[in-house]
């Protein structure tokens, strides 16, 4: 089954903004996917058109088959978001207002109760369920607004920067409650500016640009383009200047650390012969960036350059 | 066939839900919502019914007292009901939180009547706390109690509605005191509230006859002193004008997300 199927989605904004031009997009059930894309790209405008809060300009979207033309209900009743900004009433309870969203679903309310304790505990925001929100911490609004989003347990659930200003323990936090979730068969679609969140989280990739997807693959096939990965590799002792290396492009970060760029088509076993060759020791090493983030950069930057070459 | 039965319960469930969140946001701050009108009405009634009312002598047969007594708990009504609906759906809206019922599968005209009943609500619960203190000040025993319950009903969910259609064009806080401050305040006062329209000159009481206030406050009026300056069935037919109409409004600028969505 495909839980979502979006065809030559267009939006137009009333100040004349074409943020979207012709978007494409399948999800299929059990999918783990990463909607990524720079600010402005058009991930809020997709997501809002499918959470029926922004209207579309052109083109169809079906959630779990149902059009959001036709069966607008249907479509509703398998979703559930979680947007970017926050939008929660300040001034009602934690635990009123996940019950409430439930009540709105047509849950009730004994239910919407137990799945409101349910998602709250498993969000470490139990303890906090008689506070008015405005007293939750940022972080805490965040995880507040996936309870919410999940009483009425939606088969698709969106998250636009869930993460976003969330520390690195509760972030963490959040992955394995996601992936369980999705493990459990939730289908998620999530955009985040962390490229290794996004990268560590979901199978597939789709990256959008300008109102366009000009991305959308496995994960690991997508990684997989990256042609050059770049590494830090700190050594055992100090040199004077790069060693030559055939083959590698290679620069100093100071005198006991370089930069490796390697082609996607060379091994690093032949790296490490060639610095042994020159009686070099590698004590460390790591990925210069994320392989996600560095593919993004290259990605977005063609395009940039090609619609440099255009105009 | 079931499928239509869950959704109906399901309807049902989320109409509740927002009613009695409505419900419990007039309580939760009563100190705003009830008791600013309760301390107005009191001073009304001092200063226009007690101190100046003895000198005015009767109006149409009353004491003044008695006379105004129906036209404060109206202009009570009025105000509360439409200033529930205005504040509760323009905060949802500019806090956003508009959007938990937007994403549900809630249909329009749920989240209408859920605001709607919420403001005739407050109107109600107003108008029912200014009667306790108009009992203070005068006698009122309904002589139409039918006349009186369903006009004050109905008037509320009249200016529920317009509450509504306010919030839904409101774009800023500013947007949802203009309306009151120069529509609804203006006709409530020249409405017969404090006074009968026979007091006016001919052409002035020609005039009066286009408020449509004048009609719900002097048919409210007749069902507690039995006294009117219009044909009360006139009144009925202008009410439910306005609610049909209002309602057909309103739900056309909810469906076209007016306001609400981009
Ligand atoms: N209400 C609006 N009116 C006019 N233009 C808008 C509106 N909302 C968004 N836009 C424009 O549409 C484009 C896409 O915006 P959108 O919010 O979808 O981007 P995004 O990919 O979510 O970005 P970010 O990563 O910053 O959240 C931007 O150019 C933005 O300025
Ligand atoms: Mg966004």
């Amino acid at each position: 089954m495909r839980a979502l199927q979006i065809r030559g989605l267009t939006k137009v904004y009333d100040n004349g903004m074409h943020a979207l031009k012709g978007i494409d997009l399948d999800v299929e059930e059990g999918e783990f996917c990463a909607l990524l894309g720079p600010n402005g790209a058009g991930k809020t405008t997709t997501i809002g058109i499918l959470t029926s809060l922004i209207n579309k300009s052109a083109g169809s979207v079906e959630i779990f088959g149902h059009d959001i033309d036709r069966d607008l209900t249907l479509a509703k009743a398998c979703l559930g978001l979680v947007p970017q900004e926050i939008n929660l009433n300040l001034f009602e309870k934690v635990l009123n207002i996940v019950v409430t969203q439930g009540g709105y679903y047509g849950i009730p309310r004994d239910l919407a109760m137990e799945r409101a304790e349910k998602y709250l505990r498993q969000l470490q925001l139990w303890d906090r369920r008689d506070e008015v929100a405005r007293s939750l911490s940022g972080g805490m609004k965040r995880r507040l607004m996936i309870a919410r989003a999940l009483v009425h347990e939606p088969r698709l659930l969106i998250l636009d920067e869930p993460t976003a200003g969330v520390d690195i323990e509760i972030r963490r936090s959040m992955w394995s409650f996601l992936r369980q979730i999705n493990a459990a068969g939730t289908t998620i679609i999530l955009t985040t500016h962390y490229l290794e969140e996004a990268e560590t989280l979901c199978r597939h990739v789709a990256i959008i640009d300008e109102g366009r997807i000009i991305e959308n693959d496995r994960m690991s096939r997508v990684l997989r383009k990256l042609s050059v990965e770049t590494f830090v590799l700190n050594l055992d002792r100090e040199i004077q200047a790069p060693p030559r290396l055939p083959g590698y492009e290679v620069r100093m970060v100071d005198a006991s650390t370089i930069e490796v760029d390697v082609q996607n088509n060379r091994d690093i076993n032949d790296l490490f012969a060639d610095l042994s060759g020159n009686d070099l020791r590698v004590v460390s090493m790591r990925n210069k960036a994320n392989r996600l983030e560095e593919l993004f950069l290259h990605i977005v930057d063609n395009k940039a350059a090609a619609n440099r070459g255009a105009s | 066939m079931t499928g239509n039965r869950v959704r109906v319960r399901q309807n049902a469930t989320a109409l509740w839900t927002l009613v009695t969140k409505e419900y419990f946001r007039i309580v939760r701050i009563w100190v705003q919502t009830l008791v600013p009108p309760a301390i107005t009405m009191s001073l009304y009634f001092v200063i226009f019914g007690n101190l100046i009312g003895r000198r005015i002598g009767e109006m149409d047969g009353f004491g003044y007292m008695q006379f105004i007594a129906p036209g404060l708990i109206m202009m009570s009504v009025i105000t509360n009901s439409y200033g529930n609906v205005v504040s509760s759906f323009f905060g949802a809206k500019f806090a956003r939180h508009i959007e938990e019922m937007l994403v549900s599968p809630m249909p329009a005209s749920l989240i209408l009547l859920g605001h709607v009943a919420g403001g005739v609500i407050r109107g109600l619960l107003v108008g029912f706390l200014v009667t306790l203190i108009a009992l203070f000040f005068t006698e009122l025993r309904p002589e139409h109690p039918f006349v009186t319950m369903s006009v004050v009903f109905l008037t509320a969910v009249v200016f529920a509605l317009a509450g509504l259609i306010n919030a839904i064009f409101a774009k800023k806080f500013d947007d949802i005191s203009i309306i009151p401050t120069f529509v609804l305040t203006p006709l409530t006062y020249l409405g017969g509230v404090f006074y009968s329209i026979s007091l006016l000159p001919d052409f002035w009481q020609k005039v009066s006859l286009a408020n449509p206030v004048l009609y719900m406050v002097n048919a409210f009026r007749y069902g507690i002193l039995g006294v009117s300056d219009i044909p009360i069935d006139y009144a009925y037919f202008i009410i439910g004008v306005f609610i049909v109409s209002l309602y057909s409004f309103a739900l056309l600028l909810l469906k076209r997300g007016v306001g609400i969505r981009e």
